[in-house]
């Protein structure tokens, strides 16, 4: 029988991605000097899943690669190799590798061969040097030289063949290496045989394989799948095996140079999306819901009584009514569970920025301490693979404009080391991600005269310290000195914003001089879900996402004001809010048009609030976002569009689309008056 | 293609068949490939989308999904006509560029009738001044010695305002 390995690609790659970010942060935690076996184990496991798993599927380069590593991880299980800062920066650098290798296999692209041959060389040259170095290492150090023969001791674990491996099976792989082989089997835990569980193994062994050619590899690639089940030592048999190691040189430019591509590399991956179709799912998140569906189920046929009932009478509804109740009430459990479904711990989002902290602090010669909390602030899938990017900008702009050089900061009387806080938590309905640091803050005078410069603000405006740093999310607008090449041309915040409004979100950034800035982002839990405000204006009927409504109020006739005889604004606890006729924007016959026989809706986005003049509030309720772009297309002003209990279409205003809108219109009745010769 | 003794019989072997469907519109007679056709409705009303052009009527839950419905008439400039008990609304599938099918539904005066034309019978309109602009007509057919004036949906309904838009510019 054949199987078709390919369906089982997409779950390869998966998990070997995922293991790569687990051998990522396991080996940052180690160059911070906490050395822990538990650490090393976990690395090693996981290169080990990805040798075996790229063996299986025949991507030999994969395996020939990974095998390289695991030697060195074992080395360092052994305690035969002392964890240093160059073999940690190695080994990221063959995990950047071999991502990239994956994703090229994934991707059905070439394999860049020549970081393949270079990163190789670098491992194989660690591994040379210990030979060197010390001898007693020689055997554990990969060496692919023969020697007379081996002794192998295996004494597996207890349960070792209910994970459905076959000791007898692995001694007939040893049989067909060598010429000869002698077994020695150690029955000294075999207990009496009324205590003897057939599924356990108490065994253990002693092979000596001689002749041969039999090299170390050929014995590991055996017991390739049980190493960490069983307890295995591999030794040569005779002394004369020597070990030929590529000799030691001095490799300083070739590292400078695997540096290089690295970043480069990891530039180039970082702009690849890596947005998945699949989903994992916790078992527990599926039970839930298969129990929801059978109460379902339940209400249902109650329910279905009622309608074969022939002598349906009074008495009947209340227990219809109760009936209802509780289909509202798991529908909407139901509804929730499967929301849950597609929710995803923040920390995925997280887990590169160890990463991204250490390799740009070394570049920048600053002293960084990244903190996160709340990694597992769950987050809808589809955010969670959209908000990286935005959220990698932020760091790095940090990083690069937000803390100081050490010797700036101690001058300031700060501490060497700079720290980068990055935290996510739930508020109401939304997810909160900040990202703190405590730089030397934005520069309010340097924004400003960069934006009077580049003409996003007129000379004599006077704008507040809020409307000031908002600038620095303006198309077209840097403040570094030096473009770098992390940040600095300006392309930045603005795609940051953008990328997070399409999210339905919104950033906003706080800052005091000398103590640090914060970037807080907002993110709807789900895309798909809303809770909205309905709002009727004539016969039509819109909703408002209720995340951006700060009040409503009615309208006293005494707090409105006209400004330049057109704009109307509103007077609200000293704070003026333009009023914003939805009729007149959206071209609706609106059943008042008097300010006092309405209501106004207060919404805020991105700092800026409008009132928005509406006829009627008609109610709260949760709606599910459809499209307008699947079947028509983009309208300004509209977020999407949702079906009513009714069934009828009802489409959701976007706030700050609405505001765009606004100022467009605003901008038009002000060339007007200009145009019209008045002075304001 | 296997085609049953009794086909042959019935049909010339080297024609290729087309099913039309058929309505009215001011007083003409229109065919659309009836394989595009996914329903025919009544007119009911639907929720008006602001600043968009008076053809676009608005949109329409269609078993959860949001259709746009496009008055004909208006579309073409023909005059306005009260919508009445043969109104109906013609959902069809649409290929669109760049993205895959979109659901639209297009407001006519009356559906007529199902016809099986031979596509070699369908000839190329010449210009002459049907209300349709040429440049959305397939061609012409003949049936019964009435004529139809075939549409190309996907031109139709792709110009102008229903063009898909990647991106909105900046």
């Amino acid at each position: 029988m054949s199987i078709d390995l390919e369906q089982f690609h997409e779950t390869f790659f998966e998990e070997s991605f995922e293991g790569l970010d687990i051998m990522e942060s396991g080996l940052l935690e180690l160059e911070q000097g906490e050395v822990d076996m538990e650490n090393i184990n976990t690395i090693f496991r996981s290169a080990h899943s990805i040798k075996g798993g790229s063996g299986t599927f025949g991507f030999t380069a994969v395996a020939e690669f990974t095998h390289d590593m695991e030697t060195l991880l074992d080395q360092m299980r052994n305690g035969e190799r002392q964890v240093s800062a160059s073999v940690v920066d190695t080994l990221l650098g063959c995990v950047d590798v071999l991502r990239n290798m994956l994703s090229a296999i994934k991707d059905g692209s070439e394999i860049d061969v020549e970081s393949v041959s270079e990163m190789t060389a670098a491992l194989k040259s660690i591994l040379g040097e210990s030979s060197g170095e010390a001898s007693a290492a020689t055997e554990a150090a990969g060496s692919s030289a023969s020697t007379n023969g081996w002794v192998v001791h295996f004494k597996p674990e207890l349960d070792i063949m209910k994970t459905g491996n076959d000791t007898v099976r692995l001694l007939r792989e040893l049989n067909s290496l060598a010429d000869k082989v002698e077994v020695l089997v150690d029955n000294e835990n075999l207990p009496s045989l009324s205590d003897i569980d057939p599924e356990e193994c108490y065994q253990s062994w002693k092979i000596n394989l001689i002749g041969g050619n039999v090299s170390e590899e050929d014995i590991t690639e055996v017991f390739a799948w049980v190493d960490d089940e069983c307890e295995l030592t591999i030794e040569a048999l005779a002394e004369e095996g020597s070990y030929l190691g590529p000799e030691r040189r001095d490799d300083d430019r070739r590292k400078n140079e695997v540096a290089e591509r690295r970043t480069a590399d990891r530039r180039a991956a970082a702009s690849k999306s890596s947005e998945s179709s699949s989903i994992r799912v916790n078992i527990s998140k599926v039970d839930e819901l298969i129990n929801m569906v059978g109460e379902l189920v339940i209400t249902q046929s109650m329910l279905s009584q009622f309608g074969e009932d022939e002598n349906f009478n009074a008495n009947h509804i209340e227990r219809l009514k109760d009936g209802l109740t509780q289909l509202e009430t798991h529908t909407r459990e139901l509804q929730e569970s499967v929301m849950r479904i597609r929710m995803m711990p923040i920390s995925f989002a997280f887990q590169r920025f160890p990463r991204l902290v250490h390799d740009l602090s070394s570049q920048f010669d600053k002293k960084i301490e990244l903190i996160m909390t709340g990694e597992t602030t769950e987050l809808d899938k589809t955010v969670l693979e959209k908000i990286g990017d935005p959220l990698v900008h932020l760091v790095r702009n940090s990083l690069d404009h937000g803390i100081e050089s050490p010797e700036v900061r101690v001058e300031s009387g700060k501490s060497e080391t700079g720290v980068i806080e990055l935290s996510a938590y739930h508020q109401g309905g939304n997810i909160v991600i900040e990202i703190k640091d405590d730089g030397a803050g934005l520069n309010k005078e340097k924004i400003l005269s960069k934006a009077k410069q580049n003409g996003l603000v007129s000379q004599e405006e006077r704008l507040s310290d809020d409307q000031i740093y908002d600038l620095i999310f303006r198309p077209g607008f840097s403040t570094a000195d030096v473009v770098s090449d992390v940040s600095g041309r300006g392309v930045g915040m603005d795609v940051v914003r953008r990328n997070i409004r399409e999210l339905g979100g919104m950033v906003e950034v706080a800052s005091t001089p000398g103590e640090g800035s914060v970037f807080t982002i907002r993110l709807p839990l789900t895309l798909a879900i809303l809770d909205g405000q309905l709002v009727g204006i004539g016969d039509e009927t819109y909703i408002l996402p209720v995340i951006s409504i700060i009040e409503s109020l009615q309208v006293k006739k005494e707090n409105i004001n006209a400004v330049a005889g057109n704009a109307e604004v509103y007077r609200l606890r000293e704070e003026y809010i333009p009023i914003v006729r939805l009729y007149q924007i959206f071209g609706i016959e609106p059943a008042s048009k008097e300010l006092d026989e309405g209501l106004l809706v207060v919404v805020e986005a991105e700092g800026k609030k409008l009132a928005i003049f509406v006829d009627d509030l008609l109610g709260q309720q949760q709606v599910v976002i459809k499209s307008l772009e699947t079947n028509f297309k983009k309208v300004e002003g509209l977020s999407g569009a949702t079906i009513l209990g009714d069934g009828t279409v009802a489409l959701i205003i976007d706030i700050a689309g609405l505001i765009d809108l606004y100022q467009k219109d605003m901008a038009n009745v002000v060339v007007s008056i200009k145009g019209g010769g008045l002075a304001a | 293609m296997s085609e049953t003794a009794e086909d042959i019989s019935q049909h010339d072997v080297q024609k290729e068949f087309k099913e039309l469907l058929t309505f009215f519109l001011a007083g003409e007679e229109y065919g659309v490939d009836i394989l595009r056709v996914q329903e025919i409705k009544g007119w009911d009303s639907v929720t008006n989308i602001p600043n968009t052009p008076e053809y676009i009527r608005g949109v329409i839950n269609i078993r959860g999904s949001i259709v746009p419905i496009i008055d004909m008439r208006l579309r073409f400039n023909l005059e306005k006509r009260e919508y009445d008990a043969t109104t109906v609304v013609i959902v069809l599938n649409v290929v669109s560029a760049g993205n895959a099918d979109r659901t639209m539904g297009v407001v006519v005066d009356a559906v007529s009738d199902v016809y099986n034309v031979p596509i070699d019978d369908v000839k190329a309109s010449p210009d002459f001044g049907t209300a349709v602009d040429t440049e959305f007509v397939t061609g012409l057919a003949t049936i019964d010695e009435k004529m139809i004036i075939v549409l190309d949906i996907d031109h139709m309904l792709n110009a102008a305002e229903l063009a898909v838009i990647d991106k909105i510019a900046d």
